[in-house]
């Protein structure tokens, strides 16, 4: 378990790294940068104070230097102007658009982004657990073909139009808003009952909407498997010995069937953080979806740098739990030391 | 064990193989033996009514987007100052109780001096019909002729908004037809960069093996880690702002092309492995076929029913993509129309609730995204006919 432990956080590792890179070349395709771009704006005004001091900044995180140097700097394995100070240091860098470092700027937004994700799959597996087991176990009902017309519908709908709709809806019918994730009064307040109350009634909306989609393609999925599980013979023998649905349907198919369905949180995890950057936007949580547009339109390249590393960790992590659950669940996996 | 069979000559009877001449087969079944791959596919999916229903839908939405100039019954930058924002007209067959063909009644509006709105309502004492294979708004067809030939037309100084207006008083229905052109074309190029690159990447790995199949697979494994939106977003964000719409298009097609490809590539990868171990290669090689016979005879026709299936699911990803790029604002611009491009005007909620016909361009996302799923699970089936 330990090696299997070992060589699986030792592959997270290099593919955080490459991501890294990935991201880091990503965000400096675009020619110039934030400060060159405000410098050549400051010149046209004249602004010579302002000017001397975005030439510090470009000094202070050697935005002057090759690019591979600053990527180096950026992670921390080089020595910057100012020692080690990359992310590996915890120093995530400044925001030069907001002007205050970066680790001010996200905040809260980072605890905010990794709640409204852990509440989706939650959200996900409460929900579509027991609906495939009741679509299996009553395969071409009414109930199953409902379950399965909803499920299409949510894989179709594009996640921000549903957002849009039901704030449409929510606001007609009820008149509540449902945008941000807290009343607006607790806005920089400490957190107090209220506020986390006021939270999770927000919490609901969007919830239900990134979810949408991987609900359906989860029920789909345990319901194929379930059926599967329920053609075979230990599931009739189990019955014929006389076992009671529920026990002989929990003990024995449900445990199998469920196997697949710890494995592709893994697959689910992405899509889930792109569903809930842009309903995000759309429904104005204060994650980091709406940073992150933000700093991309205006190419606060360590902002948005350190916002990408934050998310692609979110799904790598949730990744690595996956196979540890499913390594905990399985001993087939757990024996064989992985792949 | 390769080098093996083909170093040992094997005796290779001249004469045609006729597998009615082991196992008679009966006059009934003898049409299914006889099928070729393909028949016994199209055969199979032909049952699947969902997805032959789909196709259909699918056929009627890329037949209009040739002809959107024609069908369309404004042209799609054709403003009109007195309607903005005017909600839906609707058609009418019957005014006083007489038939008298498809009209309109013409919207007359005042000011609302409190709410600073304008207030449309029909004057129903004027039907005015509607015209059919009619000369409207000039447009250039395949911007190659000057035409202004349309399907249907609004009445003689009348108006005809079946879907409303937008915040320039532009026809939504005729920039729903004109971005379909864009949205659909978008997922099928779309999918023909992520296709070359899957089968490209695919087939590599699949066929040399050793360590650029171990590359390969790493490199899908990352990228298939990584949250699509905020790289789309992130490469999005990339093109420069001087670039022409149309340069525009193509980069955005290629940027969720290049996201999109790993599934692909996985899915040929594995689909070559399992097949070079099927009896009927092993019988193709027993039989003396070059490998060339082998990969273009026996194993792409196997392996494509398979793609093509995977590639239709595909494909509503890619049209999300870019209605939701284009929703955020940095897909495509204006003046290129997409229906992402017009859901980018429903962004807020004011305008949702003012105008809520400005989301009627989800309709045929919906529509087109769920015809494409059930498309894509009918061939999925059919692409196994033997099962």
């Amino acid at each position: 378990m330990i090696r299997f432990l070992l060589r699986r956080i030792v592959t997270m590792a290099v593919t955080l790294l490459i991501i890294s890179a990935l991201i880091f070349f990503i965000i400096k395709l675009p020619p110039g940068d934030f400060l060159s771009n405000q410098i050549a704006e400051l010149r046209a005004q004249g602004e010579s104070a302002s000017i001397a001091k975005a030439e510090f900044l470009i000094k202070q995180y050697g935005l002057d230097k090759p690019a591979w140097q600053q990527y180096l700097v950026w992670i921390g394995v080089m020595p910057g102007p100012n020692g080690f100070s990359g992310l590996l240091q915890g120093d995530w860098g400044w925001s030069f658009e907001y002007d205050k470092p970066v680790v001010d700027v996200v905040g809260d937004a980072l605890w905010l982004t990794l709640l409204v994700n852990l509440a989706v799959v939650i959200f996900i597996h409460v929900i579509s657990i027991p609906i495939a087991i009741y679509s299996a176990t009553r395969q071409y009902s009414v109930g199953d073909y409902l379950a399965t017309f909803i499920g299409y519908i949510g894989l179709a709908t594009p996640s921000f139009l549903l957002a849009l709709i039901l704030l449409y809806y929510m606001n007609r019918w009820f008149g509540v808003s449902i945008g941000g994730l807290y009343d607006a009064q607790y806005a920089g307040e400490p957190w107090t009952w209220d506020k986390t109350r006021s939270l999770l009634s927000h919490l609901l909306v969007p919830t239900v909407v990134i979810g949408l989609g991987g609900t359906a393609a989860m029920i789909r999925r345990m319901r194929a498997n379930l059926l599967d599980e329920l053609g075979k013979q230990y599931y009739v023998t189990a019955k014929a010995k006389g076992l009671g649905p529920t026990k002989a349907l929990l003990k024995y198919p449900f445990r199998m069937s469920l196997n697949p369905f710890i494995a592709d949180i893994g697959n689910l995890l992405p899509h889930l953080v792109s569903g809930s950057v842009l309903v995000s936007l759309v429904l104005s949580l204060p994650t980091v979806g709406p940073i992150l547009l933000s700093a991309l339109k205006s190419q606060d390249q360590f902002l948005a740098g350190f916002i990408l590393m934050f998310v692609a960790l979110l799904t790598v992590v949730g990744m690595l739990v996956s196979d540890l659950l499913l390594a905990w669940l399985d001993p087939r996996i757990r024996m064989g030391g992985g792949r | 064990m390769n080098t093996a069979l083909t170093s040992n000559r094997h005796y290779v009877d001249p004469a045609p193989f006729d597998p009615g001449a082991t196992e008679p087969v009966g006059a009934e079944n003898e049409s299914f033996y006889r099928a070729s791959s393909w028949q016994l596919m199209w055969w199979k999916f032909r049952r699947h009514r969902v997805a032959v229903a789909a196709a259909f839908v699918l056929i009627f939405f890329y037949a209009i987007v040739p002809f959107v100039e024609v069908i369309a019954p404004y042209n799609q930058t054709k403003r009109h100052g007195d309607f903005l924002y005017a909600p839906p007209q609707g058609i009418h067959l019957m005014h006083e109780g007489r038939f008298i063909g498809p009209f309109t009644y013409p919207y007359t509006y005042n000011f609302d001096l409190e709410s600073f709105r304008r207030v449309y309502t029909p004057d129903t004492s004027k039907p005015q019909p509607i015209r059919f294979l009619c000369r409207g708004d000039a447009y250039q067809f395949w911007g190659l002729w000057e035409m202004d030939f349309h399907l249907v037309c609004p009445p003689e100084d009348g108006t005809m908004f079946l879907f409303g207006t937008d915040r320039l008083g532009r026809d939504l229905l005729s920039r729903i037809i004109y971005g379909a052109r864009i949205s659909l074309t978008i997922g099928i190029v779309g999918i023909a960069v992520s296709f070359t690159l899957g089968l490209f990447f695919g087939g590599l790995a699949g066929y040399l093996g050793g360590w650029i199949d171990h590359v390969i697979q790493r490199m899908i494994e990352i990228l298939r880690s990584l949250p699509e939106l905020p790289l789309w977003l992130a490469l999005s964000a990339a093109l420069p702002a001087n670039w022409s719409p149309i340069l525009v298009f193509f980069g955005i097609t290629i940027i969720l092309g290049l996201l999109d490809w790993p599934g692909l590539a996985r899915a040929v990868r594995s689909k070559l492995l399992s097949l070079r171990e099927e009896d009927f290669v092993k019988a193709a090689e027993l039989m003396g076929a070059s490998k060339q016979r082998i990969i273009a005879r026996h194993l792409i026709p196997n392996f494509m029913s398979h793609l093509i299936a995977s590639a239709t699911l595909s494909i509503p990803s890619m049209i999300l993509g870019e209605t939701a790029l284009s929703f955020l604002g940095l897909g495509l611009r204006p003046p290129v129309t997409s229906w992402g491009v017009l859901l980018n005007e429903a962004q807020n909620l004011a305008a949702v609730q003012l105008h809520p016909w400005l989301l009627f361009p989800m309709v045929p996302v919906v529509i087109v995204v769920l015809a494409f799923n059930f498309m894509g699970d009918g061939l999925r089936d059919a692409a196994d006919p033997y099962h």
